[in-house]
């Protein structure tokens, strides 16, 4: 049911994931995250979710990684702390106990591709049956976005707007 | 305890979410410099729309894409579309908030010429 070309994908991510987190120097950070968002799209187009791979690949693994490498030729690229100081106890403690009570709840969840899970029962069989007459859409993530949810894209699309009105107010030159 | 192991052991996906998300907040948590917090905050943020994605995946199902525009329609032939929709508006809304933030550290910057959490701390006093 698991295929190690999975595992071997999954392997890739955390360790990409770790050596953006360990590095010192920040542009290479950035450049392993936008490897590790390019790795994420190739997991989620082995799921078949190509619309999501798509976008992850555009706007992640490109658009994310331009603002972190735009940021950081305005700023400092080197992390110049050599010894950190020791984290909080608090951290070190509350986190993995936050990280084993997900486990816990592991044996809770539906089974991997089940397609008898929750999420796959209730409404989603009535998009698949019923978008080709409502829409005239093969693809049913887009007859979803853009038809069915149209109201939901379109406030995200204000959410976007307002985020491009935030960052330039911010990032203005002359301000008085 | 053995049942926890196999429920884990079926579940790799799982797994490595939980190594992701917890690894990302304790950077946002713990970490000094503001760009390897928001580093974290990424991490957070693909962590949990890779969880959503992996809900949608039925096996031996092919793309949510209709193969034939007339025959009639098997729903377990098809990913479930629906995890797939929510998570793109999540990816492009994580997106510009990282913009967000982003501008925000390079105006710190500007003003306290630092990164580093501490010392901006210690300048505000």
């Amino acid at each position: 049911m698991i295929f190690p070309v999975e595992i071997f994908l999954l392997l890739l991510l955390v360790i990409t994931a770790g050596a953006a987190i360990l590095v010192k120097d920040l542009i290479s950070a950035v450049l392993i995250l936008g490897s590790y968002s390019f790795f994420l799209a190739i997991v989620w187009a082995w799921f078949g979710a190509v619309d999501v791979a798509f976008v992850e690949s555009v706007v992640g693994a490109g658009l994310a990684t331009v603002f972190f490498l735009l940021t950081l030729f305005v700023t400092a690229p080197k992390d110049t702390r050599i010894h950190p100081p020791s984290p909080p106890w608090t951290a070190l403690i509350g986190l993995p106990l936050l990280g084993l009570l997900l486990l816990y709840a592991a044996s809770d969840l539906p089974k991997f591709g089940d397609p008898a899970s929750p999420a796959s029962v209730h409404v989603s069989p009535v998009y698949l049956e019923n978008s080709m007459e409502d829409t005239l859409t093969p693809n049913v993530v887009t007859s979803i976005l853009m038809d069915y949810r149209a109201f939901d894209t379109l406030i995200e699309t204000v959410v976007i707007f307002t985020a491009g009105i935030a960052c330039a107010l911010l990032l203005r030159r002359n301000r008085t | 305890m053995f049942e926890h192991l196999d429920a884990w052991l079926h579940r790799p996906n799982f797994i490595v979410f939980v190594i992701l998300f917890s690894w990302g907040l304790y950077i946002m948590v713990v970490h000094h410099n503001l760009v390897k917090k928001l580093i974290g905050m990424y991490l957070v943020q693909t962590s949990v729309i890779f969880y959503l994605v992996t809900l949608g995946v039925k096996s031996g199902a092919t793309v949510p894409v209709l193969l034939s525009t007339t025959a009639p329609i098997r729903v377990e032939a098809y990913a479930n579309p629906l995890p797939h929709v929510v998570t793109l508006t999540a990816i492009v809304v994580g997106v510009a908030t990282l913009g967000v933030s982003l501008a925000l550290v390079a105006a710190m910057y500007r003003k306290y010429g630092t990164l580093d959490e501490d010392e901006i701390l210690k300048r505000l006093e």
